[in-house]
């Protein structure tokens, strides 16, 4: 199975799942890391058994896009990531604004 | 244009043995969108990575689920492995295929027996259970556990099984085999069954490739995407095929299921024969992980993920656990769209969603 990891910038994240999207792929996952003043942020995409891995690095103080528009479903991952980490992603398409996940403190895993 | 008024479903319901929550908005009795909400039982499990050792978060993802516990401690344990290049002894593989495959029993059959309850059908229901008992059964007697199994483990596994209790297990497998003929009937043949279930909650192939749909969820749209196929644990050894329906409905999901428990006994049965007679069970595991690597299984309600990132000391940095309800959300979101107000209970039902893993 590939699991490799492909490094893409934050800002090249919508032009890259737009070509995974046209290729075929379907999103599988998206989730957070945290490392020091940064995020890890790993989106799989999946075609047949076929995996490809993008992993971005995004400065805590920075936006994502979002990629709702391409693949409507990012919507729950998308959420968790800003409800549990606090990464900020701009434009979701179901935005729950922090309320995702009822959770004592907020974004946990920050 | 009808008047448009919203609906609260759950968390609390009949049909729902976990809290989820929908927001029905309706016309007249059609609903129009469905807008979910999770987190009722949020547990922050995959933070426990700072507090639990490589080796004790095997137990912690165990925990995830009282119903694929099995699952997770085994997809957990072989990310780690990958990372770690350890190469699990055949014999421990083996059981590993057998145990999953008896999670399927027992998960497809509870399953049943939630689904049969909620349009009640209650003799049929207690029959799916009962038959699930001996599924338990057969996990007290090899692991020591019904719920939680604490088997897995890195390297390999802690619990040998006897050829007798194989010999035993080939026998309860036939048995179960010829119980489930007679259970099945009524879900694929009973007029007002299919009533409940034919034409509802329509998902095409197309419309679950592009949400990402897992599971059987996903293959009862004619998509054969089955991870086992990727020939993980034993099943590079074992013969079988994906098990598709093309209907897309909920009677597909329901024959999906359904043909799934009979393709787990005789996964089973392949295993017992195939595998070796004897034979270590683990490997010692020397150092600590350094690395990350993203482990698929296929689950009972389809593909689980677990990306673990590890940085050479005995606390790794992140596990990550995309479970199969997750993935299914948004599927159900689309099958609900459209469907009658009567129809949300077996419609939420049929992503067969268990809100543990989904909030871990």
């Amino acid at each position: 199975m590939n699991t490799e990891f492909i490094t893409v910038n934050p800002e090249s994240i919508i032009d890259e799942s737009q070509k995974l999207k046209f290729q075929g792929y379907h999103l599988m996952q998206q989730c957070a890391t945290r490392i020091p003043d940064a995020y890890e942020l790993i989106y799989s995409f999946g075609k047949d058994l076929e995996v490809k891995q993008l992993k971005i690095t995004l400065p805590e103080d920075q936006e994502i896009s979002s990629i709702t528009s391409i693949y409507p479903c990012a919507f729950i991952y998308e959420n968790e990531m800003h409800d549990l980490f606090g990464v900020q992603i701009k434009m979701i398409n179901i935005d729950f604004e922090g309320k995702l996940y009822r959770t004592a403190i907020e974004t946990p895993f920050k | 244009m009808s008047t448009r008024s919203v609906i609260p479903f759950g968390p609390q319901h009949p049909v729902l043995p976990e809290p989820i929550h929908l927001d029905l908005v309706m016309e007249d009795e059609k609903v129009v969108e469905a807008i979910p909400s999770i987190g009722f039982i949020h547990r922050g499990l995959e933070k426990l990575v700072d507090k639990k050792d490589f080796n004790e978060m095997v137990y912690v993802a165990e925990r995830i689920c009282g119903i694929c516990s099995l699952g997770h401690g085994l997809g957990y344990s072989e990310a780690v492995e990958h990372i770690m290049d350890i190469e699990v002894p055949a014999r421990a593989r083996f059981l590993r295929t057998i145990w999953s495959e008896l999670s399927r029993v027992h998960s497809h059959l509870l399953w049943l027996g939630l689904l049969a309850d909620a349009f009640g059908f209650e003799s049929l229901y207690m029959d799916c259970w009962r038959l699930r008992e001996d599924a338990l059964d057969m996990f007290e007697a090899s692991t020591g556990g019904r719920v939680i199994f604490s088997v897995m483990k890195v390297g390999g596994i802690r619990r040998d099984v006897s050829d007798e209790m194989l010999k035993d297990f080939y026998q309860r497998i036939n048995r179960m085999e010829e119980e489930l003929k007679a259970i099945s009937k009524p879900f694929l043949t009973d007029m007002a069954v299919q009533t409940r279930l034919r034409g509802v909650g329509v998902l095409t192939a197309e419309q679950a490739d592009a949400l990402g749909c897992a599971g059987p969820f996903l293959r009862a749209s004619g998509i054969a995407r089955d991870i086992r196929s990727t020939g993980y644990c034993a099943y590079g050894d074992i013969d079988f095929e994906p098990i598709i329906s093309t209907e897309g409905d909920s009677y597909a999901r329901t024959e999906c299921r359904i043909k799934e428990i009979f393709q787990a006994f005789d996964i089973i049965r392949q295993c017992i024969d195939k595998m070796p007679k004897d034979g270590e069970i683990e490997v010692p595991v020397k150092g600590m992980p350094n690395g990350e690597y993203m482990m698929r299984i296929e689950q009972p309600r389809g593909e689980a993920l677990y990306y673990v990132k590890a940085n050479g000391t005995k606390f790794i940095d992140r596990m990550r656990v995309r479970t199969p309800t997750f993935a299914n959300l948004s599927g159900l979101v689309e099958t609900l769209k459209g469907c009658d107000l009567a129809d949300v209970p077996i419609l939420v039902l049929t992503i067969d969603p268990c809100i543990s893993c989904t909030e871990r």
